[in-house]
């Protein structure tokens, strides 16, 4: 059951094979059993999951299912849940159970999956290792030594480790992509402004944009249909027609599936700064594309390495402000001592945040202060602009570009820990996405040494279905997404 | 560019994070690390061209003038559940001298 | 050495009349439990987000067609970061380099002349909630208390260049505006409850001085008094501080009513720096010609152009026609009066609203909106006195009897009580001579030559016909009679 996709496991449900009860037990269990190794969930909350169990298993009763009655769903802890502990991986929030739903936990709620838990994540989403959580670092299932990525780490891990079908996660400079590829799952970052930021804790308004992480391209496309969708309480979101984003996937097989779609391959991912044994991978990859009927043509993307530059003053920039609402007044951590209103913030905000958090909220204050602004903030957005007009010419030449997710595999839990900077760099190639706002989507493409590497497919706005239909080609040609971590299965 | 302890204080003062001078020497160098990353714009050309604050480029849809909220004491209790220190419906902070 | 002079200009934030909050759904109203009417938006819970009231732009439209701004095709709300506790989000999403009205002017009355103050420019934000230093019980004691109640409410910041060079222009300036944006309903202008508040930037150079002296900024003036009181010190205080040698450092003071002073702020001390940048949840705010136009039409008469119009149609005074045009709901309430008693019984009816009306409403504490006399009664009773079926004398009874319910219309009080007077000259003759015999002693007198006399014999006919006769009628009879 536990290999079962999302479509294997509704006709289960639909079939009376297993119930939804029992489902969520099994993953309860596995919960039970791996997580204290793994550290994939923060907050596990069995009575409530199997009350929403039982709620489903009336709804496939009388035969009102949707298409994801009955199956559990993690969901990483930026999403406020009604009467669950929301902790964004943040000590500033140890105490805060959410008294509202986040409309991506409504979405799935309405859609009848079951809340199985809360994953662990970086602390408020800032991190590629997911070693600032609050809550003690997650270990990558392929090898406990490794870092899973991050931020959305714990969902990466849960998924994988089949202690969830699948999970949310979010993705502000590759926290979804960049995990996805570390763990050997899918996972998508959509156009910004398709799924609600409403109750998504925010990092950088502008970039942030949740999605799925999933074994596969059709159970993220699933995920999608549940998560996207107009919610008037953003003022981002997009009012756009219903899609279904898995409406590719049923295409019957050919012998070229994928004829006369041009992949775009820019130079900027192909040069230094990849580690040969991905980069091999990668190639092998776009091999198999061409074998799948697609033909491959030279794009460039010449601003693309500023990407990293720009992102640490326009995230940062808005964490800043984003973050100030944490001040010990209404919810969230107090200092229990301080001598007035001011020692009050200034204790609150230095004991309720983690070393990086505080860091970013520094740098971000500071490039917004009088007389930094414009050589910082606003030259990062001119940068911003550059960077999508190089997105936007090179779609002129062809409908996907792919390379690299992430330039190594999963690094050693803190080798990277004490140098920001070498962090920062692990999202090299996620970042420019999320500055110009575009879908992506990381694909397993095989292994090094033991840990999966991810091939990224980046599309142009609004192309979803499309990207979700090329990654599906290359996953009924491959078997790379269908290997689990040894004792796991 | 390079950031001096004091500036750090200044910001984190800013950002309201207490900081000791020992914490300030420290993060210093980690700051600097990531200025210098940052300064790699400032190579950069940008004339003319316009800041992007959005990644799509529309203007903002509105609200209509509708209360959609009954405003209730059950739901000012249930938010203040959570909240460090109430009382009779009021947040509680040390006192502030205007 | 040469006079000084003052330069004042004032920045007002009008809380706008919507239903609902600028980037929630809660409601606005006054008066609730604290915190009742602050939703999750508005105590900013990790994770919602703004979504802006239409009803908040289009006031903000309103407000530029009246002052004959520019409204912004295209603004940008910006976030405005500092922290205070009755700041939920640790930033105001305000305007900031690209409000939504930009310039604009207004004519404010200076001595018998016009004065025309310019508008820099106007821009919507979200008020803070309130902070509650006393009255909290002894348990408070060192707390205060944050009621967020208010927080969100829109506001539209109207900032003026420094055109004022008095308090008293200050004040009439605050005026205009006070009356401007009830006019045009996007603001109930209650001060005691705060949805008006001004603050003066005020700084004094000698005459003929080019550059602008240092200001001080006074925060939080809720009333005209006050204004005038608080300004007055103020300029007294710089003008001092500088003959004595002393200089003036930019600050922000508050005026304290009962010692009549302004004193520094000892809060929010520390050097501004605001770090405003675009707020990433809110997209640009796209204002097209069409949308400006149909606000437009939904327009009221403006002050000034009604105030014209009561000159030249009603030939009024321009005395009357400024005090009939200080409120919408006074200067409808005059026309639907004229429309009653008719064209030319105008001048009464503006008289009538400004004497009789406005005491009687004065005395009951009531708004013209709350008047028991209707427009429409009004000028029917005016009506009556135009035509001559009633002395000025009947008619206020008249009108106290609509006043206290006593009758529906004029014409059916007249009637009940048989007030009409008695202009059948006939019958009134006879009446007359009836007085003159009775009171032979009275006409003696007159014809000894002592004219009092004569009064005395009006009063005694007058009152024989319980004041039903024309007075002017009685006397021309009498005089004939004594002839």
């Amino acid at each position: 059951m536990i290999e079962h996709d999302l479509r294997a496991l509704r006709r289960a449900l639909a079939a009376k094979e297993i119930s939804s009860v029992e489902l969520t037990e099994l993953y309860l269990q596995r919960i039970a059993r791996h997580n204290p190794q793994l550290n994939a969930y923060i907050s596990v909350d069995p009575e409530s999951s199997l009350a929403q169990a039982r709620a489903a298993d009336q709804r496939l009763a009388s035969g009102e299912g949707g298409p994801l009655t009955g199956i559990p769903i993690a969901h990483k802890d930026i999403f406020c849940s009604r009467g669950w502990l929301t902790t964004c991986g943040s000590k500033m929030l140890g105490n805060f159970v959410s008294p509202y739903d986040a409309a991506v936990i409504a979405r799935f709620a309405a859609a009848g999956a079951v809340l199985l838990g809360k994953t662990n994540m970086d602390e408020f989403a800032m991190g590629s290792s997911n070693e600032t959580s609050f809550y003690g670092p997650v270990k990558n299932p392929w090898d406990a030594s490794c870092v899973p990525g991050g931020s959305s780490g714990g969902s990466a891990a849960a998924v994988v480790a089949r202690l969830a079908p699948a999970a949310t996660g979010t993705d502000t400079g590759g926290s979804i992509r960049q995990p996805a590829a570390l763990c050997n799952l899918t996972g998508m970052k959509p156009t910004y402004g398709v799924v609600s930021r409403y109750g998504m804790i925010a990092f950088a308004s502008s970039l942030d944009q949740a999605g799925p992480l999933a074994r596969s391209a059709a159970d993220c496309a699933l995920l999608l249909n549940t998560m996207a969708g107009f919610d008037e309480r953003d003022s981002t979101s997009l009012d756009r027609p219903p899609e279904d984003y898995s409406r590719e996937l049923d295409r019957g097989a050919a012998d070229r599936p994928l004829a006369g779609l041009k992949i775009g391959l820019p130079e900027q991912f192909f040069g230094e700064g990849c580690a040969p044994e991905v980069m091999q991978l990668v190639d092998t990859a776009i091999g198999e594309y061409r074998r799948l009927g697609a033909e491959t043509v030279a794009v460039s993307l010449p601003n693309m390495d500023l990407s990293v530059a720009a992102y640490y003053v326009i995230a940062p920039a808005e964490a800043s402000s984003n973050l100030a609402r944490f001040d010990g007044v209404r919810y969230g951590y107090r200092a229990a001592q301080y001598e007035d209103l001011n020692d009050l913030y200034g204790k609150s905000r230095a004991q309720g945040f983690g070393a990086e958090v505080k860091r970013r909220i520094l740098i971000g204050t500071y490039v917004l202060s009088h007389g930094y602004y414009d050589a910082y903030y606003l030259q990062a957005q001119r940068i911003r602009r550059l960077i999508a007009n190089d997105f936007a010419e090179a779609f002129r030449q062809c409908d996907v570009i792919v390379g690299p997710t992430s330039p190594s595999t999963a690094f050693k839990l803190g080798e990277k820990a004490a140098d920001p900077v070498q962090m920062y760099l692990s999202d090299i190639y996620t970042i420019a996405v999320n500055l110009a706002g575009l879908p992506a989507i990381s694909l397993p493409c095989g292994f090094a040494g033991g840990l999966p590497a991810g091939l990224q497919l980046i599309g142009d706005y609004f192309t979803e279905a499309r990207l979700l239909d090329v990654a599906h080609r290359y996953q009924q040609a491959s078997s790379w997404h269908l290997q689990c971590p040894a004792g796991f299965a | 560019m390079s950031l001096t302890p004091e500036q750090v204080r200044r910001v984190a003062h800013l950002a309201r994070i207490e900081i000791s001078d020992a914490e300030a020497a420290s993060t210093v160098g980690h700051l600097n690390d990531i200025f210098t990353l940052i300064e790699k714009m400032q190579a950069v050309d940008t004339r003319g061209v316009e800041p992007m604050a959005h990644a799509q480029d529309v203007g903002q849809r509105l609200r209509a003038d509708r209360v959609s909220e009954a405003g209730e004491v059950a739901q000012r209790d249930a938010f203040q559940a959570i909240a460090p220190e109430t009382a009779a419906g009021l947040y509680l902070v040390p006192k502030v001298i205007e | 050495m040469k006079a000084w002079e003052v330069v004042i200009g004032i920045e007002t934030h009008a809380q706008l009349s919507t239903r609902a909050k600028i980037f929630s759904g809660s409601s606005t109203a006054f008066g609730a439990a604290p915190n009742v009417q602050a939703n999750a938006v508005d105590i900013a819970l990790p994770g919602v987000l703004p979504v802006l009231n239409k009803g908040a732009v289009e006031c903000a439209i309103r407000f530029g067609l009246a002052v004959g701004a520019e409204i912004a095709p295209r603004s940008v709300f910006a976030r405005k970061n500092y922290f205070y506790p009755d700041l939920p989000k640790g930033y105001q999403i305000s305007q900031y380099e690209l409000p939504v009205v930009l310039g604009g002017k207004l004519a404010i009355a200076v001595g018998d002349g016009e004065k025309v103050v310019n508008l820099t420019r106007a821009h919507l934000e979200e008020d803070a909630g309130k902070s509650l230093h006393e009255g909290l019980g002894h348990h408070f004691h060192g707390r205060t208390g944050i009621d967020l109640n208010r927080a969100g409410t829109p506001l539209l910041e109207i900032v003026s260049e420094p055109d004022m060079r008095s308090a008293a222009e200050a004040v009439a300036y605050a005026r205009v505006l006070h009356a401007l944006v009830r006019w045009i309903g996007i603001c109930d202008g209650n001060m005691q409850e705060g949805s008006f508040r001004c603050d003066a930037n005020v700084s004094v150079r000698r005459v003929g001085e080019a550059k602008l002296g240092t200001r001080r900024e006074i925060k939080n003036l809720n009333s005209f008094r006050f204004m005038q009181q608080a300004i007055e010190y103020e300029v007294q205080w710089q003008i001092a501080t500088l003959e004595d040698g002393g200089t003036i450092e930019q600050a922000t003071v508050l005026f304290d009513p009962g010692s009549g002073e302004t004193r520094a702020m000892r809060s929010k001390e520390d050097a501004h720096d605001y770090r405003y940048f675009p707020d990433p949840d809110l997209l640009p705010l796209l204002i097209d010609r069409q949308w400006v136009e149909r606000v437009g039409l939904a327009m009221p008469e403006l002050p000034a152009a009604k105030r014209q119009r009561l000159l030249a149609d009603y030939a009024l005074s321009a005395y009357d026609a400024a005090f009939l045009t200080s409120s919408l709901e006074l200067a409808a309430y005059f026309e639907a009066t004229v429309a009653a008693a008719g064209r030319s019984n105008a001048k009464t009816c503006a008289n009538w609203l400004m004497v009789d009306l406005t005491a009687r409403l004065n005395k009951d504490d009531l708004e013209i909106g709350q008047s028991p006399v209707a427009a429409a009664q009004l000028g029917g009773l005016i009506a009556r006195i135009g035509d001559g079926t009633i002395s000025t004398n009947i008619a206020r009874k008249v009108f106290d009897a609509l006043w206290t319910g006593d009758g529906s219309s004029a014409d059916e009080i007249i009637s009940r009580h048989g007030w009409q007077q008695i202009s059948d000259s006939s019958a009134l003759e006879s009446l007359i001579d009836d007085v003159l015999a009775a009171n032979a002693a009275m006409v003696a007198e007159f014809r000894a030559g002592k004219e009092r006399a004569f009064n005395a014999l009006v009063g005694q006919a007058m009152k024989a016909t319980r004041g039903k006769a024309n007075p002017q009628q009685v006397s021309e009879l009498l005089r004939k009679k004594l002839a």
